[in-house]
C-alpha cells in the first residue's frame, strides 16, 4: 500500500514541474512589458521602472528567473497581489473555506439525491420512472449552470423572496469567524437566527453548483448497478430468498459503490478548484470569484498564484481519490 | 456533427455497417428525437438570414423590452418580444444559432485534429516522446478546464475567435488520452502485424492499419466535446471574455440581459434554453453514438 502511495506521488512531480513553467510562462506570454504590467495605469518613472526590474529579478536571464520563482513557491512565497498588496497565499487562505463550504454542501446535496435516484433507475429499468429520471439527468448533465442559478434566482429570491440574492450572511449579523465556515462560525456566534441566513444564502449556490455532479452520479450509479445487479451473486442472494432492498442495498450497491466513488472524487476536485460561474452569479466570495476579478483587474501575480494553487488542490484531491480507491479495490494498487 | 459522425462510421466500417449503426441508433428514441433537433438547429442557423423576421442587431427605440407575444402588450412583429435596446429576440436568437454551432464545429475539429494526432503519435512511438506529450496534457487537465479558457483567454484577448482557441486547447487532452489508449491496445493485434510483415511503413500503420479502429470512442468524445465547447462559449461570452456585444451569441446575450432578469423575464429565459436545447439534443445523439458505436454497451 504505501509503495502504491509512494508511486502515485511520484507520478505528481513531473506534473506540478509543468504547472510551475505554465504559471512562470504565463506573466511573460502577456503582450507588454511584466514590469509595466505591475505598475498598472499610473505609469512609472524610468528610474522608478530599473529599481522595479531589478526588485522583481526581470534583469536576470530568464532561467535564473524561474529558479528564483521556484526558490519562493518552496517557502509559500506566490507573490503580492497588485490590488490589495497582501500576499497571494494568505488571499487565497482566506478565501477557500468559502468555496470549501459551497462544494461540500453541493457535493451532499449531489449525492443525496443522485445515489438514491440512480438506484431507483437502475431496479425499473426501462419503466417510466427509468426514463422520466435519466431525461432529467440528461437535462442537468446540459444545463447551463449559469443560466440555471439566474433562473432559481428570479423565481427563489424574485417571486418567492425566499433566499437572497447574493452573499453569505446577512448584514444584520456581524460576528467573529474563527473558522471561516459560516454555518460553523453562526453556531459558534450564538446569534439568534444567524444560522439559519447562512442556510438560505448556502442553498441556491449549493443546488445550481451540484447539478452537474447530481446527473453524472445518477448515470454513473445507475449503470453501475445495471451491471451488478446481473451478476451470479446478485442472483444468488435473490434465490435465497433475501428481501429484494436487501438484495439490492447490500449487495449490490456496496459492488456498485466503486465506480461512483470514482467519480464523486473526481469532480470534488474540479468543484473544489472554485466553482468560478456559480460563485459569480451569487458573488459567492470564494476562490472561483476571485480568480475571475483577478482576471479582470489584471492583478497578473494573484492569477499565476492562484493557478499554482488551484492545480495544487485539484492534484491532492485527486491523489486522495487515488489512495482511497486503492484501499477499496485492491486489484487497483497492483496495476 | 452527426453527418460527418456517421459519414466515418461508414467508411471505418465493413460494407452494409451503417445499416447496422443506424439500427441500433434509431432504437434509442431519444438520440433520434436529438438528431431531429439538431438538424432543425442546422436548418435554422443555415437559413437565418433568410427567415429570421428582423436584422439581429437593429435597435428599435420604438419597442423597448417588449413582451412575447402570447403575453400581454406583446407585439406580433416580434414573436418573442424585444431586449432593453429594442433588438427582435427571435431573429438574434436564430443568428445566435450560427455562432454556437459554428462555435461547437470549429472546437471539435481543431481539438479532434490536434488531439488525435498526438495521441496516434504518443501511442505508436511510445518512449520519451509518449511520456513528453502526455506529461503536458497531464498539467492542461489538472486545472479546471473553464479557468484554464479564462485564462488563455486573458492572454490572447477577449474574443470569438480566441476563446475558441482557448476551449479546443483545454478540450484536446481527452482525445490525445483516448487515441492513445485506443492505439496501444490495437498496435499489439495480429491484423496490424500482418500490415508491417507486408511491408507496411510506420505512417501508413498508423493512418490507415490502425487509425480507423480507435475511432469509435474518439467519435463519441467529439460529441461530448461538442456540447461541452458551447457550454463553455456560452460561459466565456457570459463572463465577457467570449463573443463582444453586439453579437448575438447566446451567452454573450445572457450577460447583457443579467441586469433586466426581474423585469423581463424573456430577455433571460430564451438564450438559456436555446443552449439548453442545443447541448441537450448533441448529449441525446452522444448517448446514441455511444450504444450504437460500442458492442459491449449494447442493449445495456
Amino acid at each position: 500500500m504505501l509503495h502504491f502511495i509512494l508511486r502515485r506521488i511520484a507520478l505528481i512531480v513531473p506534473t506540478l514541474f509543468g504547472i510551475t513553467v505554465l504559471a512562470f510562462g504565463f506573466i511573460r506570454v502577456l503582450p507588454g512589458d511584466p514590469v509595466l504590467l505591475l505598475a498598472g495605469e499610473r505609469g512609472l518613472s524610468p528610474e522608478r521602472y530599473e529599481a522595479l526590474l531589478t526588485q522583481f529579478g526581470y534583469d536576470q536571464p530568464l532561467w535564473r528567473q524561474y529558479l528564483d520563482f521556484l526558490g519562493g513557491l518552496a517557502q509559500g512565497d506566490l507573490g503580492i497581489s497588485i490590488i490589495t498588496k497582501k500576499p497571494v497565499l494568505t488571499e487565497f487562505m482566506a478565501l477557500f473555506p468559502a468555496t470549501l463550504e459551497l462544494s461540500f454542501c453541493a457535493m451532499v446535496f449531489a449525492v443525496a439525491v443522485g445515489l438514491p435516484a440512480g438506484v431507483i433507475a437502475a431496479t425499473r429499468r426501462g419503466k417510466f420512472l427509468d426514463q422520466a429520471m435519466m431525461g432529467t439527468a440528461l437535462i442537468g448533465y446540459s444545463m447551463p449552470i449559469f443560466w440555471w442559478g439566474l433562473l432559481l434566482i428570479v423565481v427563489f429570491s424574485g417571486m418567492l423572496g425566499w433566499t437572497p440574492v447574493s452573499g453569505r450572511m446577512s448584514l444584520m449579523y456581524y460576528f467573529p469567524t474563527p473558522t471561516g465556515f459560516m454555518l460553523i462560525d453562526s453556531l459558534l456566534s450564538g446569534e439568534k437566527g444567524a444560522f439559519a441566513s447562512a442556510v438560505r444564502h448556502l442553498i441556491l449556490p449549493a443546488i445550481v453548483l451540484g447539478t452537474i455532479p447530481l446527473a453524472v452520479i445518477a448515470r454513473q450509479t445507475r449503470s453501475a448497478m445495471l451491471e451488478v445487479l446481473g451478476e451470479d451473486y446478485v442472483r444468488t442472494a435473490r434465490a435465497k430468498g433475501l428481501s429484494p432492498m436487501r438484495v439490492v442495498g447490500l449487495h449490490a450497491l456496496r459492488n456498485a459503490l466503486i465506480p461512483v466513488i470514482t467519480v464523486i472524487g473526481l469532480t470534488t476536485g474540479t468543484l473544489l478548484a472554485g466553482a468560478i460561474l456559480t460563485e459569480t452569479i451569487f458573488s459567492w466570495p470564494g476562490v472561483g470569484k476571485w480568480m475571475v476579478d483577478s482576471i479582470f483587474r489584471r492583478d497578473y501575480p494573484a492569477v499565476q498564484g492562484g493557478l499554482i494553487l488551484i492545480a495544487l488542490v485539484v492534484m491532492v484531491v485527486n491523489l486522495l481519490v487515488d489512495v482511497a480507491y486503492g484501499f477499496i479495490n485492491p486489484r487497483i494498487r497492483t496495476q | 456533427m452527426s453527418d460527418a459522425a456517421t459519414a466515418s462510421a461508414e467508411t471505418v466500417a465493413r460494407p452494409g455497417a451503417f445499416q447496422e449503426f443506424w439500427r441500433y441508433f434509431s432504437e434509442n428514441r431519444g438520440a433520434v428525437i436529438g438528431l431531429g433537433v439538431f438538424v432543425t438547429l442546422v436548418a435554422v442557423a443555415l437559413l437565418a438570414p433568410l427567415i429570421a423576421p428582423h436584422d439581429p442587431t437593429m435597435q428599435n427605440r420604438d419597442a423597448l423590452l417588449v413582451p412575447p407575444v402570447w403575453q400581454e402588450g406583446g407585439q406580433s412583429a416580434y414573436l418573442l418580444g424585444t431586449d432593453a435596446v429594442g433588438r427582435d429576440l427571435l431573429s438574434r436568437l436564430m443568428h445566435g444559432a450560427r455562432f454556437s454551432l459554428f462555435i461547437g464545429l470549429v472546437v471539435v475539429t481543431l481539438a479532434m485534429a490536434v488531439g488525435v494526432t498526438l495521441g496516434l503519435i504518443a501511442g505508436y512511438v511510445r518512449g520519451w516522446l509518449d511520456v513528453a506529450i502526455m506529461r503536458v496534457m497531464d498539467v492542461i487537465l489538472a486545472f479546471p478546464s473553464l479557468l484554464l479558457a479564462l485564462v488563455l483567454v486573458a492572454i490572447l484577448g477577449p474574443g470569438l475567435m480566441n476563446a475558441m482557441v482557448a476551449i479546443a486547447i483545454v478540450l484536446q487532452p481527452h482525445f490525445v488520452r483516448l487515441t492513445r489508449a485506443s492505439v496501444m491496445s490495437e498496435k499489439t493485434r495480429d491484423y496490424v502485424t500482418a500490415a508491417r510483415v507486408a511491408g507496411a511503413g510506420p505512417v501508413y500503420l498508423m493512418t490507415r492499419t490502425i487509425l480507423p479502429n480507435c475511432l469509435g470512442p474518439v467519435i463519441v468524445q467529439a460529441t461530448l466535446s461538442f456540447s461541452n465547447a458551447i457550454l463553455d462559449a456560452a460561459a466565456l461570452g457570459f463572463l465577457g471574455m467570449g463573443a463582444q456585444p453586439p453579437t448575438p451569441e447566446w451567452g454573450t446575450m445572457l450577460a447583457e440581459a443579467r441586469e433586466f432578469i426581474l423585469r423581463a423575464w424573456w430577455v433571460v429565459t430564451l438564450p438559456g434554453l436555446a443552449i439548453l436545447i442545443t447541448v441537450l439534443a448533441i448529449n441525446l445523439i452522444g448517448d446514441g453514438l455511444r450504444d450504437a458505436l460500442d458492442p459491449k454497451l449494447r442493449r445495456s
